[in-house]
């Protein structure tokens, strides 16, 4: 949450779109391609304006397909390196971004999220949980995926999406969303960094010199035994990233018996109905996801290890992350789904009733009916609650 | 931090486009900056905006703020009908409310209301017109709101205000400042 320990006059007040902006230039980004739509286009227009004031470029190109490959070629000569958009456009990116992972080409790609499928809606949603963290194209590859919940975080997990992406070489991504993406509040920015004292990059194509053998950045393996061992070696990576990257938030779960988890967005609704519920004498508490991939399963299993008997995944949609939140359980607990999707925001009091319904043992609604038919889609048998199942 | 103002508003601001309430919600969102707190401003975007409810929310706490969207606010800037009718009902018990009468001429007539909701309603588009403050009728709205609920020190809000226009519009700040004055002696 905001920090505000930090003197007034340190922070500033900005949204979050542009906040992932200016973060970004500090982080060394000099180089942005991409293309307009809502709710993400304050990012676009933030750097249109500052970045060519600091020697960099910024290129609204024709497409996003355009766009990703820019960022492609940019990253593949060591530039840092963004691109940004909204669920549909992110979408059109999924190519590109799936090359830049199979050529280990760094660079990030930040995703706003609206509602869907298709054109969807404009306000906020969490429907590319799915698309982000089982891989945003084709081929066997995960990158980094990080998920701010506060305009302090779009500044931080910018800052270390770059960090994550040139270390690992690994395209990474930002998953927010339009409450994120658009709301006002303190952020206290990091320190701009000047791209030359950046580590240097000797697998970069930024010319030999003449002084060693050029360097090819590809994604094409006609040998099956190249490409597997390509595979394998980049999969000993992304081992790496997950014993060493999972990061979580924990409010309130040292001795909860009821852990709500929800990230971005969703965890701001949840945040505010697992006070109320502690309020009200339950034992709840929120696990945040801070990286989506690596998802933080040890911290799942150490809140179990502490007692936490019932988990609750909140999202805004019809239920992904809990399937993650399911393979860390690993039967060890009950799991259970609450979301609203299409844009809609579920109130924390909607939240706060699932709450209690499992403190009570009763059945939790995986979603409240918003349609004048009040009719949502019959909750399959494995989302019943663990007590309807006789748990 | 002094003892003289309230420690948690909720405010959801709301009219048409073009009424200045997102600015209104900018003034008061810096007030929190200023001195330290927890804020939040979580504009309407889409559609609405084009609409008869452009709206944003406004959060200012000593504790770090959950949902940026107000279901339940403590207080409440009305600038026109729809505005009353969608989020009257939404003001807590003993909030406060309120509303330029000069576009919602029916005020808070027949908006079914929590018990103990305090209703301000007064022709603030007209007022800032005969003053010769046209547009300000935003900042008339925002002085009266922080009159009735002190949401910060008046140091505060006047410093905010001075922060919240722009360089380039400094011949502004006067006729902001009489026009928050304004609202405050109502």
């Amino acid at each position: 949450m905001a920090d505000n320990t930090k003197a007034a006059e340190e922070r500033v007040l900005m949204k979050g779109n542009e906040v992932l902006a200016e973060a970004a230039m500090r982080a060394g980004c000099r180089f942005f391609f991409g293309y307009p739509i809502t709710p993400q286009t304050e990012l676009a227009a933030y750097m249109a304006k500052r970045l060519p004031k600091i020697g960099g470029t910024f290129l609204q190109a024709e497409s996003e397909v355009a766009a990703i490959n820019m960022v492609y070629g940019a990253g593949a000569a060591g530039a840092r390196v963004m691109t940004s958009s909204s669920s549909p456009g992110v979408s059109l990116k999924s190519e590109g971004a799936s090359y830049m992972a199979g050529a280990d080409v760094p660079g990030v790609i930040v995703n706003v999220m609206r509602g869907g499928p298709g054109l969807g809606g404009i306000q906020p949603s969490q429907s590319d949980y799915f698309q982000a963290t089982r891989a945003l194209g084709h081929g066997d590859y995960f990158m980094p995926v990080l998920a701010p919940s506060t305009v302090q975080e779009m500044a931080d997990l910018i800052y270390l999406a770059f960090d994550l992406a040139d270390e690992y070489r690994t395209p990474t991504m930002i998953l927010a969303d339009g409450m994120i993406g658009q709301m006002m509040e303190p952020v206290s920015l990091p320190p701009a960094r000047d791209p030359k004292t950046l580590p240097t990059k000797p697998w970069a194509t930024a010319g030999h010199k003449g002084e060693r053998a050029h360097n090819v950045i590809n994604s094409l393996y006609l040998s099956p035994e190249k490409l597997e061992d390509t595979n394998r070696e980049r999969f000993e990576r992304y081992e790496k990233i997950r014993a060493t990257q999972q990061r979580q938030e924990l409010m309130m779960c040292d001795d909860a018996e009821i852990v709500v988890v929800a990230f971005g967005a969703a965890s701001r609704i949840a945040r505010t109905a697992v006070r109320d519920a502690r309020a009200k004498g339950i034992k709840a508490g929120l696990l945040r996801p801070i990286t989506l991939w690596p998802y933080p399963t040890d911290a799942i299993d150490k809140v179990i290890d502490n007692g936490a008997k019932r988990f609750l995944s909140v999202e805004l949609n019809m239920g992904q992350m809990v399937e993650d939140v399911r393979l860390a359980v690993a039967g060890r607990a009950s799991v259970d789904f609450y979301g609203r999707t299409g844009g809609v925001l579920p109130t924390p009091e909607e939240v706060l009733a699932q709450i209690e319904a499992l403190a009570e043992g009763r059945p939790v609604a995986p979603s409240a009916g918003g349609s004048a038919t009040g009719s949502v889609l019959p909750a399959p048998i494995d989302r019943k609650s663990s007590y309807e199942r006789g748990e | 931090m002094a003892e003289d103002f309230n420690h948690e508003l909720l405010c959801v601001l709301s009219g048409f486009g073009g009424q200045g309430l997102l600015f209104a919600g900018k003034v008061m969102a810096n007030t929190g900056l200023l001195d330290g707190r927890h804020v939040s401003w979580m504009p309407s975007y889409g559609p609405e905006m084009r609409g008869g409810t452009a709206n944003c929310s406004v959060s200012l706490s000593d504790e770090a703020i959950g949902t940026p969207f107000i279901t339940k606010p403590t207080a409440v800037i009305a600038m026109n009908q729809p505005s009353v009718e969608k989020f009257g009902p939404t003001i807590v018990s003993g909030g406060t409310m309120v509303i330029d009468s000069t576009l919602a001429m029916n005020g808070a007539e027949g908006v079914d209301l929590a018990d103990g909701v305090n209703v301000f309603a007064f022709k603030a588009t007209e007022m800032a017109e005969e003053a010769g403050l046209k547009g300000l009728a935003n900042i008339i709205c925002l002085g009266k709101l922080w009159a009735e609920t002190h949401f910060c020190t008046r140091e505060t809000l006047d410093a905010a205000l001075a922060k919240c226009v722009p360089p380039s519009k400094q011949h502004l700040l006067e006729p902001n400042r009489k026009a928050l004055q304004m609202g405050i002696d109502l």
